[in-house]
């Protein structure tokens, strides 16, 4: 347990060193939400009931840009071989990542959202069920996204291969996850997307460790 | 040939164009098999005259 | 690995290893690809002359001859992928790598084939080229998988490194395409239910089903044909990198 917290606490102060990434993750997601209304306009009506979708897309894409650093440095610094062989078996390690990857990637967006529900004319009660939505599917969208960085972290240039092996895959997280916010089977969709959230994050680290194991030998 | 009604239109696109992505499949599967054939059978004949009793293996 | 060579081998291991395989399968190929093509001759002449309309559909049930066999082959071949991951996996089988990286492609034009007739039954039944309903959606999804598998494929360098990855990255897939079936249909229903399969029986008539059954069948072995084809050609570009190596090996010393 004391080597889990370990990892945990190494990730988390990786993660934070630079300071900078959580802000400009944060930015982004703010500034992919609040690009739409140049696209689409500034009808209020429009923008409130697009909303939740919108939100789902900045959550999704900003997830999608953190995956770089979620094993590629170990990768090419050689810590990745070193966490093969350590006592704490690379599953467990990988679960340290994901909790760490959750906290500085979807808990800035959870407390970035206001801002957007702000700029998009979402109504208090939508914004309530946006915030339990996110914090219900942003772990699947993690633990996909760890996944697919697993599956592409020997490949040289696997930036762009990622997200379009995530991509598919996390359709219904999109789905539930906006279906809890508009659908009016909100409840149902809810608990789906928690069930999809458990699932995925109860496999995702042994499937990833998995990955990384059979690329290397 | 029979009349196929007032859709005939899609009928024909349709069969015509899964004709034309089960052709190109099949010319695709052939022509990578003969470049590979050929690459294998170059490469074979390049190895063949260097080949002495003892390095066979 | 090593004392493989000197225990004598089950059958099944030795028919399955690749110069056997390639051995044994190759005279299949002409007899298969002749009964493709009887059946294909048969299934056309039936689909065009001897079908009626449909009362609903009209003409556009010949449309149908060609979708449904597509349709069933993209989720068949993801399944014979699926299997071979196991085999990559469980017996880290050389003939298992090649089976699943020569399937993808031949995947991916299916399911695009089965969108693409959908799309034109849909036009005239429906009045419009898309429509998001579940079937079509989750087709459209499980393509994206199949080109992503592509694309995985292609990114590697180290094949046998790729095999085992891809295995992984399909089977997670296999997992997920249910839950991406059960989304989309939670999502949108819309499509007409399925017909064909159905406990009491086929609703079609029968002059209906026997262009279907004879082009489902023309399809699956269409396939079958051409995925022993593109194994082949796959064991033998394994023997050329092989080679390469060796000759690049030989000359450096």
């Amino acid at each position: 347990m004391s080597a889990f917290l370990a990892m945990l606490q190494r990730e988390l102060r990786l993660a934070l060193r630079g300071g900078g990434d959580v802000l400009t993750l944060m930015l982004f997601f703010v500034i992919v939400g609040a690009i739409v209304p140049f696209a689409v306009g500034p009808d209020q009506t429009l923008l409130a009931s697009i909303a939740p979708g919108i939100v789902w897309i900045a959550a999704f894409l900003a997830m999608l840009l953190g995956l770089e650093r979620l094993f590629r440095p170990d990768h090419e610094d050689g810590s990745l071989i070193l966490l093969r062989h350590a006592e704490l078996p690379l599953s467990a390690a990988i679960t340290a990542k994901l909790i760490a990857h959750w906290l500085v990637t979807a808990l800035p967006l959870l407390l970035a959202s206001p801002i957007l529900a702000l700029l998009l004319a979402m109504d208090l009660a939508s914004f309530w069920r946006t915030l339990i939505s996110l914090s219900l599917g942003t772990p699947a969208l993690a633990a996909f996204g760890a996944i697919g960085a697993a599956v592409t972290v020997p490949i040289r240039h696997g930036g762009l291969i990622a997200p379009i092996l995530i991509a598919p895959l996390s359709v219904p997280v999109l789905i539930f996850g906006v279906g809890a916010i508009t659908s009016p089977q909100s409840g149902a969709a809810a608990l789906f997307l928690a069930a999809l959230s458990l699932m995925a994050v109860a496999l995702a680290p042994f499937v990833a460790a998995f990955a990384i194991r059979s690329a290397e030998d | 040939m029979i009349d196929l009604g007032p859709h005939a239109i899609f009928i024909i696109w349709a069969y015509f164009g899964v004709a034309l992505g089960v052709f190109g499949l099949i010319g695709w599967t052939l022509l990578d098999a003969r470049a590979t054939a050929r690459k294998l059978a170059a490469l074979e004949a390049r190895k063949a005259p260097r080949r002495t009793p003892e390095s066979t293996l | 690995m090593s004392n493989d060579t000197t225990r004598p081998q089950a059958w099944w291991q030795r028919i399955a290893h690749p110069g056997q395989f390639v051995a044994w399968s190759a005279p299949l190929l002409w007899p298969l690809t002749l009964l493709t093509a009887v059946l294909f001759a048969l299934g056309l002449w039936f689909s065009f002359f001897n079908s009626p309309q449909d009362y609903q559909m009209g003409d556009t049930v010949r449309i149908m001859y060609v979708h449904v066999p597509n349709a069933w082959l993209s989720q068949f071949v993801y399944a014979m992928m699926a299997v071979s991951a196991l085999g990559t996996l469980v017996w880290r089988h050389p003939l298992a790598d090649v089976s699943m990286k020569a399937a993808a492609p031949l995947g991916a034009l299916f399911t695009a084939l089965a969108l693409f007739t959908g799309a034109l039954w849909g036009r005239p039944t429906w009045g419009t080229f898309w429509e998001w309903d579940g079937r079509m959606t989750s087709t459209l999804v499980l393509l994206f998988i199949y080109l992503g598998i592509i694309a995985l494929w292609r990114a590697f360098d180290d094949q046998l490194r790729a095999a085992r990855v891809i295995a992984v990255f399909t089977l997670v897939g296999a997992i997920n395409i249910p839950i991406i079936k059960f989304s989309v249909d939670w999502w949108s229903t819309l499509h007409q239910p399925a017909s064909v399969f159905r406990p009491d029986g086929p609703t079609m008539p029968g002059s209906i089903l026997t262009p279907l059954f004879m082009m489902f069948f023309a399809f699956t072995l269409l396939f079958l044909v051409l995925h022993l084809k593109a194994m082949h050609t796959e064991i033998k570009r394994r023997r050329v990198m092989t080679l390469q190596r060796k000759l690049a090996q030989g000359a450096s010393a």
